[in-house]
């Protein structure tokens, strides 16, 4: 509920925790992602960044809370996430190998559907306009793709649900730097359709190209954020991913 | 053996076959969507064929009373899950425990249809929600338990529902009357309707079922979550609708495969074990996961008890049975090893 | 008292009560006793080793068949030129049903055990049926009416011929039985058994030859339950199949189940339990609920989904707990002894210990590494690191004998491992942990850490079973402790694992594979997901460990980890080498910034 025009958060995370049974792998983290913003989560391998992601979709279970568009859901489940707008893309993609592109894409427009609205032919065409790759091999197994289209058709997937936020988890993994490329740019384009985006990346200087705000999580927590364009420049960056910085105890 | 009685053989390991097939769809169904190995699978056949048996001769089936008992459980559960502050999905829970229920005590109660369509209709009302009160009842607490111990709750309620069965239809067994009393010559060898509907039947319920998989998209989110259970969560599928749906479709091929036995052999109440674990058998064939292997594994499993019981009746059992074991072992040299169980 | 002392009272009062407790009592006692025997071999099958089985009523009725066959038909004993009525004639019997089921046990085994999950279940539940329709439709076993004539069994020229009489000797084989199988759990191999649930990897790591191991607690399964099937025919004197069904066989695992899969007891509790609730249930419902119908099997089943439900360690966990609390503890041995285990001659500091040349792996279209180059030397911590997806965990399963190369060589201590499994690598001194803690929860510190010095000692089930490996066993102790002390686990030792935090975990893994006296030590992300703390604890342990000599890999992603202890650090990036040298060369770079960081794009 916007008062005074204010608009609020898409996403906004307050005091994030997640456990793994003893192990505490995101400590308090607070996050906002503003309508029609990129933000990018970066940080070393370990840090925490796919959990939180896996947590604000709710398909991990936290502590903290979690309000979508400023309303708190109270039970994170994906069905409640889902319901509200939100889409993930996950680090293994979780395509359906056996089924055809085509098939995929439906698919992604199933909770609309179960909702009532069935405009799937149509929502399907938009996403071939944003990835005529797609297009081009609707017919084809999803397991027969390549990594940079498999990639493709699970953003296009998530499109599908028409979502306001798109959580991305580590699109460039295993990807040949051209097709992490042109996988960000059309990242980049999604805001055109109204689409905030939260982009986690362990490849922290093209995420931080993209993006608009930045938040570098190291074990958990959240150790820098700022304009991107502030921290691409930052040597703190560098220490916090080759280790450098911040020896504690030496042995 | 001759052409003639070789035809004979062929045409009834066929129409076995058949039945064989309904089963190892649904066993196979069941299994890749839930990774319950639905043991209890043969009861549904057991109790279909009772259920009509006992209509036909104008008394209320037992199975009704099971239905509503079970539709009352079920809502109770569903209450104390909500008060817990669980996410229940009243639409669904009142579809199967209150909706379907309702229409088939009135269907049984009032209306007594005297045709046979119609009460084979009542049988499969009367059935097919069993399939997902059982899920609920049974096996949704457990979701994230090993397949293992999802087999054994298969095997106890198995053993419930057999129980059941005595106590509802009594230890004799029964006859339908056929749904066709034709009598054709094919190629020279007598063809009873009751087998042409068998297999039309049959073959129609494969159609419509892959029909069903393949161009609605409820079917298609059906093997969705049977190939990946994150990604249909992400896609919004309730992994509620899976579950219910799956076992409604068991429930339903069970009935339906009852019914068509049921003018063909005596059906007694603790039957329906035996016809499951054969189809068991052409499931494993198929892997627990390949429909048209489960197919093809259901012929051979109805061809080869046809010819076992003329050469050697007293163990055409032994033999199918031990069809098992060079199956298993064909099967373990494919089967990427599921490693650790965590 | 203690618990031995509480078990030993127990048996010594029912052997005097046992000649003034009523008939039906005995019969019942007897029926338990049974039961109880078929119900151990599957707590040993299920509970111990992972492995369900449904068809342990087809062993019972092997058992009971052969040794009726044998008894009844005149021209088998004249075989072995015994008369009808001998006395020798049951006993042969026995060793005919053993041989008979051994055998059977061993084929089916071979076959079904290779598979995994529910494949194995499954594949009992036909044969259990294929066994049984078997049963019934032999003529020369007398078909579906059985066989009867079966004489008493006599001990000492002594004949059984009563329920009490027998009864005697069934409780006291099943006591026997029962000491054996505790003996044998308590020993070498009853840690491998015990780690056989854990899965293969694991196990194969510790030199443990897991096909063998579970196809020997098979047949031994087998063989109890033959063994029941044949006092039960001597009890019974007559046969037929309906016994041996599957739904007996079901009850069967029902026992091990409800009174606790994974205790010895539990087997007995689960039989008394069930056998005494049918009866109750018999006797019970018909006057309640009137009418002939079936209750009993259905109330039956809705009480094993309720404690599958429910109590899913089985009753006994609780019954045990209960009574322990009024029991001391026993005090925990510890043995002096002389006896050492075998010893390896480990490398000279600063000699190559593990070398790969090459290695490539290709999984179909996909090349995972590419002629990756590295060597392990004795005094060194030489670290693996590499972004998501770089090549890491495949390249370590090679190393570790889990997985081939495509092309390639890997040599450990100069012998080529081309084509050895795990078990090779670990008999030639290489010993890891795992990404994913593989201990024993319920067990001990100093138990997890004996099974990895498995392979430097050799007592057999026999000598577990009749307790002559104890010198050994000491050894082994000894071992363990020495290691557990060494990585500064000692306060820990008693503790069972699962009460220890990550890294502590992470260490007794450590401790374990050092048990085994390896030459090389590969550690796989040893530092993932463990707090600060701990990552001093562990980064302390490894350097300790580098200065006595050890060589040691390390795969990890954890950088400040890594920079602070490696001597020698090697970069993967898309499944090739693409930087190596000490932590300050490969920090600067540009190689390594590029995979980590990203590479700059357009530039």
């Amino acid at each position: 509920m916007g008062t005074d025009g204010v608009k609020q958060p898409v996403l906004e995370l307050k005091h994030l925790s997640v456990c793994y049974g003893v192990v505490e792998a995101v400590h308090e983290v607070d996050l906002v992602v503003q309508p029609g913003e990129i933000v990018t989560v970066i940080g070393p391998n370990g840090a925490g960044k796919s959990t939180l992601l896996c947590a604000a979709m709710g398909l991990l279970p936290s502590r903290g809370e979690i309000w979508v568009e400023g309303k708190h859901i109270r039970r994170p489940t994906v069905h409640a996430l889902v319901e509200c707008g939100a889409g993930l893309v996950p680090e293994r993609r979780e395509l359906f190998g056996e089924m055809s592109v085509e098939d995929n894409l439906l698919l992604g427009g199933f909770s609309r559907w179960w909702g009532g609205t069935r405009d799937q032919i149509a929502c399907r065409e938009e996403v071939y306009a944003i990835f005529p790759r797609l297009q081009e091999r609707r017919t084809q197994r999803a397991s027969t793709l390549s990594g940079g289209e498999r990639q493709m058709l699970a953003v296009g997937r998530a499109l599908m649900a028409k979502p306001k936020l798109l959580m991305l988890d580590e699109p460039s993994l295993g990807l040949a730097p051209n097709i992490v490329r042109e996988v960000l740019q059309v990242v980049v384009r999604l805001r055109a359709h109204g689409v905030s985006i939260l982009l986690v990346e362990q490849n922290a200087r093209a995420a931080l190209a993209v993006a608009d705000r930045a938040y570098v999580l190291e074990m958990g927590k959240v150790v820098l954020t700022g304009k991107s364009s502030d921290l691409a420049s930052d040597p703190r960056i560098i220490e916090t991913y080759l280790g450098i910085g911040a020896r504690k105890t030496a042995v | 053996m001759d052409s003639q009685i070789a035809l004979l053989l062929g045409q009834d390991g066929i129409v076995n076959g058949a039945v064989y097939a309904l089963m190892a769809l649904a066993l196979v169904l069941v299994f890749s969507v839930t990774r319950v190995i639905f043991i209890p699978q043969g009861e549904f056949v057991a109790f279909g064929a009772l259920t009509m048996a006992t209509m036909q001769v104008g008394r209320v089936p037992g199975t009704l009373w099971l239905l509503l008992a079970l539709s009352a459980v079920t809502l109770l559960v569903e209450t104390v899950r909500h008060q817990r502050g669980v996410a229940v999905d009243w639409k669904s829970s009142i579809f199967w425990a209150v909706l379907l229920p309702a229409a088939a005590a009135c269907l049984v109660l009032f209306l007594r249809p005297t045709s046979m369509y119609g009460q084979a209709g009542t049988a499969l009302l009367l059935i097919t929600p069993l399939g997902p009160l059982l899920y609920r009842l049974a096996y949704r607490p457990l979701a994230h338990a090993t397949v293992l111990t999802l087999l054994i709750v298969s095997v106890a309620l198995h053993g419930v529902l057999v129980g059941l069965g005595l106590y509802f239809f009594g230890a004799e067994g029964s006859r339908t009357t056929a749904f066709s009393e034709l009598r054709l010559e094919l190629g020279g060898i007598p063809v009873s309707g009751q087998s042409l509907v068998v297999m039309g039947v049959a073959s129609l319920l494969v159609i419509l079922l892959f029909l069903f998989f393949e161009r609605t998209i409820v079917g298609k989110a059906l093997r969705a979550t049977a190939m990946n259970r994150i990604g249909a969560r992400l896609m919004g599928i309730p992994t509620e609708l899976s579950g219910d749906l799956s076992f409604a479709l068991a429930a339903l091929v069970g009935a339906v495969s009852g019914l068509l036995i049921a003018p063909l052999t005596t059906v007694y109440y603790d039957t329906g074990f035996l016809i499951g674990l054969k189809g068991f058998v052409a499931a494993i064939i198929g892997g627990l996961t390949s429909y048209p292997m489960a197919l093809a594994g259901a012929l051979i499993v109805g061809l080869l008890e046809s010819f076992s019981s003329f050469w050697a009746s007293a163990f055409k059992e032994v033999i199918v049975f031990t069809l098992i074991i060079p199956v298993l072992w064909w099967r373990s040299f494919n089967s990427h090893h599921v490693e650790d169980e965590e | 008292m203690t618990r031995r002392q509480f078990t030993l009272c127990a048996v010594a009062l029912l052997m005097a009560a046992w000649g003034f407790l009523p008939e039906f009592t005995i019969t019942m006692l007897n029926y338990i006793g049974l039961y109880a025997l078929v119900a151990v071999g599957l707590v040993m099958l299920t509970g111990v080793a992972g492995m369900t089985s449904f068809g342990q009523a087809a062993f019972v009725g092997l058992g009971a068949y052969a040794t009726s066959w044998f008894c009844t038909v005149p021209a088998a004993g004249a075989f072995f030129g015994l008369s009808v009525g001998s006395a020798l004639l049951p006993w042969v019997g026995l060793l005919l049903g053993f041989a008979l089921s051994a055998t059977v046990a061993w084929l089916l085994g071979s076959v079904t055990l290779r598979l995994s999950g529910h494949y194995l279940p499954l594949g009992t539940i036909a044969w259990g049926l294929s066994l049984y329709f078997l049963f019934g439709n032999l003529e020369f076993l007398g078909g579906h009416t059985g066989m009867s004539g079966v004489p008493a069994l006599a001990v000492g020229g002594v004949a059984l011929r009563s329920v009490r009489e027998l009864g005697l000797l069934t409780w006291s084989v099943l006591l026997l039985i029962l000491w054996a199988l505790h003996n044998l759990l308590d020993s070498r191999e009853g840690r491998a058994i015990r780690s056989l649930k854990t899965g293969r990897v694991m196990a194969e790591s510790m030199g443990i030859d897991t096909a063998r191991y579970r196809l020997k607690v098979f047949v031994l399964a087998a063989l109890l339950a033959s063994l029941s099937g044949w006092m039960y025919a001597h009890l019974q004197r007559f046969v037929n199949p309906t016994p041996f069904n599957l739904n007996i066989g079901i009850e069967y695992l029902f026992m091990a189940v409800v009174g606790g899969a994974g205790h010895l007891w539990g087997a007995v509790l689960g039989a008394a339990l069930i056998t005494l609730m049918k009866q109750y249930l018999q006797d019970i419902l018909p006057s309640l609920l009137g009418s002939s119908g079936n209750f009993e099997v259905i109330v039956f089943g809705m009480l094993m989904l309720l404690v599958l439900q429910r109590f899913s360690e089985g009753m006994w966990p609780s019954l045990a707990g209960f009574v322990n609390r009024f029991l001391r503890p026993i005090a925990a041995a510890t043995e002096q002894t002389q006896r050492n285990l075998t010893e390896r001659i480990l490398p000279q500091r600063g000699s190559v210990v593990l070398t790969a040349a090459g290695v490539s792996k290709r999984f179909g279209g996909l090349l995972a590494n590419n002629e990756v180059d590295l060597d392990v030397k004795a005094g060194e911590i030489h670290a693996l690191i590499g972004p998501n997806g770089a090549g890491k965990s495949t390249f370590f399963n090679m190393i570790s004998g889990v997985d081939d190369p495509t092309s390639g060589t890997v040599k450990l201590l100069g012998r080529d491992m081309h084509g050895q499994s795990s078990r090779a690598f670990a008999a030639g001194g290489l010993s890891r942990t795992f990404q994913h803690v593989r201990l024993l929860g319920p067990r001990s510190v100093l138990d997890n850490v004996a099974l990895g010095a498995h392979l430097r000692a050799s007592s057999g089930w026999i000598a577990a079973m009749l307790r002559l490996d104890r010198g050994e066993e000491a050894a082994l102790m000894r071992e363990a402790r020495q290691q557990i002390e060494r990585c500064g686990l000692g306060p820990q030792m008693n503790e069972t694992a699962a009460s220890l935090a990550l890294g502590q975990q992470r260490i007794v893994e450590i401790a374990r594979a050092l048990a085994g006296q390896p030459s090389v030590l590969l550690l796989d992300e040893p530092a993932a997901g463990l707090p600060h703390r701990e990552k001093v604890a562990l980064a302390r342990l490894l350097t300790q460990l580098r200065g006595e000599g050890m060589a040691i890999l390390v795969v990890e992603h954890d950088m400040e980890f890594v920079m602070n202890i490696a001597d020698r650090i090697t970069v993967l990036d898309f499944g090739r080498v693409i930087a190596h040298g000490t932590p300050a060369q490969v920090q600067v770079d540009p190689k390594v910034l590029a995979a980590y960081l990203g590479g700059d794009d357009g530039n």
